[in-house]
């Protein structure tokens, strides 16, 4: 049971910051998943009057403040445009409606769950996080960061980069509201693709991929962001089939490589073999979909 | 700490706790449709309106709805005794135990979603469990309660 014996509401970051400085403080998003736990605090700190409940959208990028729902996510017109229905399609599924009017992309974030819908959704997408004191980072970088109890910062704002990348997500469920037994997502960006998989069961991880002379070559670790696409840290993954290089025959490949690049474990929900097999079948999908989109399904993937 | 809200449309001023959560509070101010049916955040049968949209009132605070409206089946009986009614004719209602969570978000649905098709029902409903129906009943009962008025002449 979750048990607190003040309630305090911060009319500002700073208040809000100094307060979850205490050991004995919670930061309490939505609460969906705090409420679950079995803890015993001094003080509530709830965030909801800091204006961190809106989705902003400039030339460049999205602004979601960690406090906008789920729900939000779902229904938000313009992050939907942008990415093709991604934030619809890794919310929806999410236990029920009025489960995602109270979940909040600051928990979902903050949480770097291994199941997280959410995390592999953001992760295949150019996003970063800011944390009030840890500043503006890759989302890559603070997800890698295992979660401690030192840690006392609060997340603002989660800020997704519209560089004209197609996205699509695609997750697998016993039943349609359940836990993800595996969650892909996958981009097609100017210099190339880059995918995310979570609930391996482990928490979902990033991986980046270009054509380069009949060649894929991957690159893991840091996504790759437009302006490094010349970067190094790329290395051969795979050879292009050549002459039947039609849509399928190239997703076919591109799927394997990605699938590859990650580790898959064995739960309650999976094993680790089905969960591999899961994401290739998966992978593949949206890789077809995604050149489909484009017109490319049946002709060679073009060299950059 | 003090809370003041407003409860099926009467201003509340009442005593609660820092942990105190919403379903709690209505059911001890004698909303008793409200049930708990899990305690993992995913059952819905303790579905409450704030501010018109549904959300599940053994996962909010209760001193989040400060300044707030909340609305429980008690406070919308016509809406719900219609809808309730299509729900019995259909067999929706066995046990009946997750009835008042159903029609609350069946409620709520309606406010949200103009003329929703199957999926749209089945999705924005998915999120309330029931033991007993298998859902088609259930399904049954929402479509022709949406089609009240005839409209899709089915
Ligand atoms: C039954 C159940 C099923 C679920 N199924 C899925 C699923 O299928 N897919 C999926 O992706 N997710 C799933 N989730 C997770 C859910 O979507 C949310 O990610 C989770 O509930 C956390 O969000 P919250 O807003 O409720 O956070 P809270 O419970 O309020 O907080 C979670 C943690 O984050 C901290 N925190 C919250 N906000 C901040 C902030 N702004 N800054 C710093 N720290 C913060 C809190 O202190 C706490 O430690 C499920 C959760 C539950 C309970
Ligand atoms: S009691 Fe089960 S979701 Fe609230
Ligand atoms: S009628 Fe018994 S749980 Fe739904």
């Amino acid at each position: 049971m979750f048990q607190a014996k003040e309630y305090v509401k911060p009319a500002s970051l700073e208040e809000a910051y100094r307060l979850c400085q205490k050991r004995s403080s919670v930061v309490v998003g939505g609460m969906m998943w705090l409420k679950m736990e079995t803890i015993r605090k001094q003080t509530i700190v709830d965030l909801s009057d800091l204006g961190l409940g809106e989705v902003r959208e400039s030339e460049e990028e999205f602004q979601i403040g960690a406090m906008v729902t789920l729900r939000m996510l779902e229904t938000d017109e313009g992050l939907n445009r942008e990415f093709d229905g991604v934030f619809k399609e890794c919310t929806r599924h999410i236990v029920g409606v009025q489960f995602r009017n109270g979940a909040t992309v600051g928990g979902s974030v903050y949480g770097r769950f291994g199941f997280s819908d959410i995390l592999t959704a953001l992760l295949a997408l150019d996003t970063e996080v800011e944390l009030y004191h840890g500043g503006r980072m890759p989302l890559a970088e603070f997800a890698a960061r295992p979660r401690q109890v030192t840690e006392r910062d609060i997340l603002t704002y989660v800020y997704v980069k519209k560089d004209k990348r197609k996205a699509a997500y695609l997750s697998e469920r016993r039943t349609s509201t359940d836990f993800p037994l595996i969650a892909c997502c996958g981009a097609r960006t100017d210099w190339g693709w880059q995918f995310a998989v979570g609930a391996r069961p482990g928490k979902a991880e990033t991986v980046s991929f270009r054509v380069i002379d009949g060649w894929l070559e991957r690159r893991t670790g840091k996504p790759c962001q437009a302006v490094e696409a010349q970067d190094t840290g790329w290395t051969k993954a795979a050879g292009l089939p050549q002459s039947e290089a039609s849509g399928d025959a190239f997703a076919e490949t591109l799927a394997g490589a990605a699938a590859a690049s990650f580790i898959y474990g064995t739960n309650l929900t999976g094993s680790g073999t089905y969960r591999a097999y899961l994401a290739k079948v998966l992978l593949k999908r949206l890789i077809l979909g995604l050149l489909a989109e484009s017109g490319l399904a049946e002709g060679k993937e073009e060299e950059r | 700490m003090k809370l003041e809200f407003q409860l099926n449309g009467k201003a509340v001023q009442t005593e609660i706790q820092a942990d105190t959560l919403l379903l709690d509070l209505v059911r001890s101010l004698g909303c008793l449709s409200v049930k708990r049916g899990c305690e993992t955040s995913n059952c819905g049968l303790c579905t409450v309106m704030v501010e018109g949209k549904p959300v599940l009132s053994c996962s909010v605070l209760a001193a989040r709805v400060q300044g707030k409206r909340v609305f429980t089946l008690e406070g919308l009986q016509e809406e719900a005794e219609e809808a309730g009614r299509y729900l019995a004719q259909e067999g929706g209602e066995q046990c009946g135990y997750c009835s008042p969570g159903f029609l609350m978000n069946v409620l709520a649905m309606e406010r949200e979603l103009t003329d929703p098709d199957e999926d749209q029902i089945k999705e924005y409903l998915a999120g309330n469990l029931c033991r007993c129906s298998g859902y088609m009943s259930q399904l049954r009962a929402v479509k022709k309660y949406l089609n009240r008025k005839g409209e899709k002449g089915c």
